[in-house]
């Protein structure tokens, strides 16, 4: 069973459906026993980032997160969430990855939407991948890089397209809305 | 390096997808998932459905529709046609649209934009203009292109813009249906006054169209209809083309 973080900003559905593509069994869920029980947990994410933290600290969920054992994949907000603070709307945030979160600079268009590759791949989740594969991302904000990223994508500037530390997993673009190569990246995690 | 889109559009009518000739003879074309899910085979980036009827009884098919493609596609997808409130821009996300896009309503009432934006994120907000050059420049025409209005297209974008906007997706009635290519004066002009992403719609003919759209104005992305649907360009070659000429695109 994939439990699937239900909060105020997560896309849960299109999470859902590519799981169910893959011919997982899902829930939607915020209790913390469920949580618990669950294989893998997946920390979806659309939205802006304190209401979503004042969201997750006002229901305890922000601790029910850290204590999770198994393997946890934040997406997209999620995965900005899961760094050590974002400047959006000046928030520290579940500090798992030593990231932070910074705004694009309006001088480029942004949101950075579209099909992007990747550099410097490394860690499990990025597993089999190349660098002249695409994959979708659309965001306003991007997570600096550390020695946790395992995906480096450059636009404007290079970030962290994706993220490793112990049993928490994240990725910037939505790997349920990046076609096959999505698909791969969520299997590797599914696999773990 | 970020890829430039090629974005296929979808009529739909009642849960079917419809062609039209010169906005009259509207005939059945199918199964909209059997056509995005070719499109989605052949490379494409993003879909756009767009309710032509948009009446308040076929919201309920929309709706369904919108669930039956979030469940087959893997793709990101608009939907736009009749959105006039949050409440409609919920039901069409929650059924697993990544982005609506408004139109006539938004022009009615701008602050719609700001709404949608506040609630679902910028990112799910495209604002869709047709536009057409008259004697005073290119203007906004609304309702499917049959009502002209004060605003000039350039202002609007602007406006959309610092409301909240995502993206625009920009279509010339001038040159839409034409195949004669993309209305690059007005794209250019758009694009470079507003830092969204801007999709370009309305002329493509050939695949030399997209290639200058892409070298001569700073649009992100591409949209056509009919020439994808009847398979006088395939959306996998188009990209092997503009790939030739060194155009950054996602090749499968």
């Amino acid at each position: 069973m994939i439990a699937i973080i239900k909060y105020n900003a997560g896309n849960t559905c299109s999470v859902q459906n590519a799981l169910e593509r893959l011919g997982y069994e899902t829930i939607i869920t915020d209790n913390e026993e469920e949580l618990q029980k669950a294989d893998k947990v997946i920390f979806p994410g659309v939205g802006e980032a304190s209401t979503a933290m004042t969201y997750l600290r006002d229901r305890g969920l922000d601790q029910v997160i850290l204590r999770l054992k198994q393997p946890v994949l934040g997406i997209c907000l999620g995965l900005q969430l899961m760094c050590e603070a974002s400047e959006e709307g000046d928030v520290s945030c579940l500090g798992i990855f030593k990231s932070k979160v910074y705004k694009f600079p309006n001088t480029e268009i942004t949101p950075h939407m579209g099909w992007n590759d990747f550099t410097d791949l490394k860690g499990v989740l990025m597993k089999g991948l190349k660098k002249t594969n695409d994959v979708y991302f659309v965001h306003n904000y991007y997570a600096d890089l550390s020695n946790e990223t395992t995906a480096v994508c450059n636009y404007i500037k290079p970030f962290s397209a994706a993220l490793e530390k112990d049993n928490f997993y994240a990725t910037q673009f939505h790997p349920e809305k990046s076609a096959d190569i999505g698909e791969k990246i969520l299997k590797n995690f599914l696999d773990l | 390096m970020l890829k430039k889109r090629i974005i296929p559009c979808l009529d739909i009518q009642n849960g079917r997808t419809v062609k039209g000739i010169n906005f009259v003879g509207i005939r059945d074309a199918g199964d909209p998932i059997d056509l995005a899910k070719r499109y989605v085979q052949e490379g494409a980036d993003e879909l756009v459905f767009l309710d032509i009827t948009a009446t308040i009884e076929n919201r309920d098919t929309l709706v369904s529709l919108v669930d039956r493609i979030a469940k087959e596609i893997d793709i990101p997808f608009t939907v736009g046609g009749g959105i006039n409130s949050v409440e409609d821009v919920s039901r069409i996300i929650t059924a697993g649209a990544d982005k609506v896009s408004v139109n006539s309503s938004a022009v009615r009432r701008p602050e719609l934009i700001r709404e949608i934006a506040n609630e679902f994120g910028s990112q799910c907000v495209t604002v869709a203009i047709d536009t057409q050059k008259t004697k005073q420049g290119w203007k906004v025409f609304t309702h499917g292109g049959r009502k002209e209005t004060e605003l000039m297209t350039i202002d609007w974008a602007s406006k959309a813009e610092e409301l909240g906007a995502g993206e625009i997706l920009l279509t010339s009635m001038n040159n839409d249906g034409t195949k004669e290519g993309f209305a690059l004066e007005i794209t250019e002009q758009v694009s470079e006054q507003v830092n969204l992403p801007v999709i370009a719609s309305g002329g493509a003919g050939v695949e030399k169209d997209f290639e200058i759209l892409f070298n001569t104005t700073k649009a992100t992305a591409g949209l056509a209809a009919s020439i994808f649907h009847n398979n006088e360009i395939h959306i996998q070659d188009l990209k092997k083309y503009l790939k030739t000429k060194q155009i950054p695109v996602r090749c499968k």
